[in-house]
């Protein structure tokens, strides 16, 4: 697991924004540019999905992305692929370590079956998700949410198969940085969850830069 | 137990269509090292479908084998693994490209082979999509049964070649109508270089009404309480 940092400086940034948790964010990023993503508080987890933006039938691939490189965990030098294979990003600084790809995004029904059917009420991914396909594009539905990435999550799985969450291996201000590799559209939930240890309960803000190159 | 119904899908074949809950779907492998992809869809509403993230979290494993189930992204039990001679199934290495098979086996076209031609999971897995009104966009992590990927400490994948021997069984209960498509194609991480002749028998049994004492039902709380989802569902929509 290596770290390493990026020679970006913020004041040379196009754009530049808070994102507090339970709230989403889309923005369609061009070839070259370059979005930091930042755990501002640590141990957050930044729900995120891709689409290739000239073709969103073409959705981020959480498998073809784990088999493209032989590995299950997502760090420098990581390429996100689409389910067409189509490259879309590449990782090309992280200063935590490794991000996960198969724990999914929170939902009410997931909350029910983890935790207990009484909190299927409580705020989470999905919904956070599907609010922000709605005012994007009438294209976007249901149909084209995806396993996503858990930024800053960790999910480790064992030799033996067992799968836990555990505690993060984030801290604060410790960060990930793509560069797009085509014109691709991010979607973000920064997840509202208050049932996980993971985020200690506390599910916090993060920051959002993004660079022409 | 009497056989509604049996299928034999050969090497590179594939297989689409609903099959109502309550049955007994039985997976032999004809000969060894086989690798069956299979995505799954709520037959009466398809964008509710096979979660492999909410599968696994929920039951706290990377892979699956009998007391297992495989959950829908709306939180039930779509089927449950009631039997299983592997003890592991693949559900995080997805399905082969045109471009993997091309790469690993070489280029072969239609004109050429004739049938022989070698398909992939993705174009088997579009024919079927569209053959049931869906289109690619639809696509998700597949189960692939019989295979076994585990990962190592650094998260390296690991492919198990001598995993799946002749004579190999699973079987799978549906627990809600669904949207079956199969594609007996290879798993993206085998590293043989001879595409895999690996016939896979199917045989659809009708399942016994589920006991409280189920192993699937009993596996874990979250098991059951993904079960009572299906079962409200199932409730609501059959009055
Ligand atoms: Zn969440």
């Amino acid at each position: 697991m290596s770290l390493i940092e990026s020679p970006r400086k913020v004041e040379d940034a196009i754009y530049d924004r808070l994102l507090p948790s339970g709230e989403g964010w889309t923005y369609e990023l061009q070839p070259g540019q370059v979005l930091r993503i930042i755990d501002l508080e640590g141990n957050q987890a930044v729900d995120t999905l891709f689409y290739d933006a000239d073709n969103l039938e073409d959705h981020y691939s959480a498998v073809a992305t784990i088999t493209g490189q032989h590995n299950l965990y997502l760090t420098t030098g990581t390429v996100l692929r689409a389910e067409s294979g189509k490259a879309l990003m590449r990782i090309v600084a992280d200063t935590c370590g490794r991000h996960d790809t198969i724990g999914g995004a929170c939902s009410a029904q997931s909350n029910g079956v983890r935790y207990d059917r009484s909190l299927e009420w409580m705020h989470n991914c999905r919904d956070t998700f599907m609010l922000q396909l709605s005012r994007y594009d009438d294209r976007l539905q249901k149909r084209d949410l995806a396993p996503n990435i858990n930024f800053f999550m960790n999910v480790p799985v064992a030799p033996d198969g067992s799968l836990e969450f555990a505690d993060g291996i984030s801290a604060p201000g410790r960060y990930v940085e793509l560069e797009s590799l085509a014109h691709t559209l991010v979607l973000i939930s920064n997840c509202p969850q208050l049932n996980n240890p993971c985020n200690a309960y506390n599910p916090t803000p993060i920051r959002l830069v993004i660079w022409e190159n | 137990m009497q056989i509604i119904w049996s299928k034999t899908l050969r090497p590179g074949g594939k297989w689409s269509g609903i099959v109502g809950r309550g049955r007994l779907l039985r997976f032999t492998a004809l000969e060894p090292g086989a690798n069956l992809s299979m995505l799954l869809y709520n037959a009466w509403n398809p964008c509710e479908r096979y979660n492999m993230p909410d599968t696994l979290k929920a039951q706290h494993t990377a892979f699956l084998t009998m007391g297992n189930v495989l959950m829908s992204d709306n939180g039930r039990v779509m089927a449950s693994i009631v039997a299983d001679s592997l003890g592991w199934h693949d559900t995080i290495s997805g399905y082969t490209s045109r471009q993997d098979i091309d790469q690993k086996y070489g280029v072969t076209r239609y004109q050429d082979q004739r049938n022989d031609w070698l398909r992939s999971g993705q174009e088997n897995f579009a024919v079927e999509l569209v053959r049931n009104g869906l289109t690619l966009r639809d696509l998700v992590p597949p189960v692939n049964l019989f295979a076994k990927v585990s990962v190592d400490d650094d998260g390296q994948l690991i492919f198990h070649e001598n995993h799946c021997p002749q004579g190999g069984q699973v079987t799978l209960r549906t627990d809600m109508d669904l949207l079956l498509i199969l594609s007996n194609t290879p798993n993206p991480l085998d590293p043989r270089s001879i595409y895999p002749s690996t016939s896979i028998q199917l045989d659809i049994f009708p399942a016994n009404p589920i006991e409280p004492d189920d192993i699937c039902v009993t596996h874990c709380p979250e098991n059951q309480r993904a079960f009572e989802n299906t079962w409200e569902y199932y409730a609501l929509r059959n009055s």
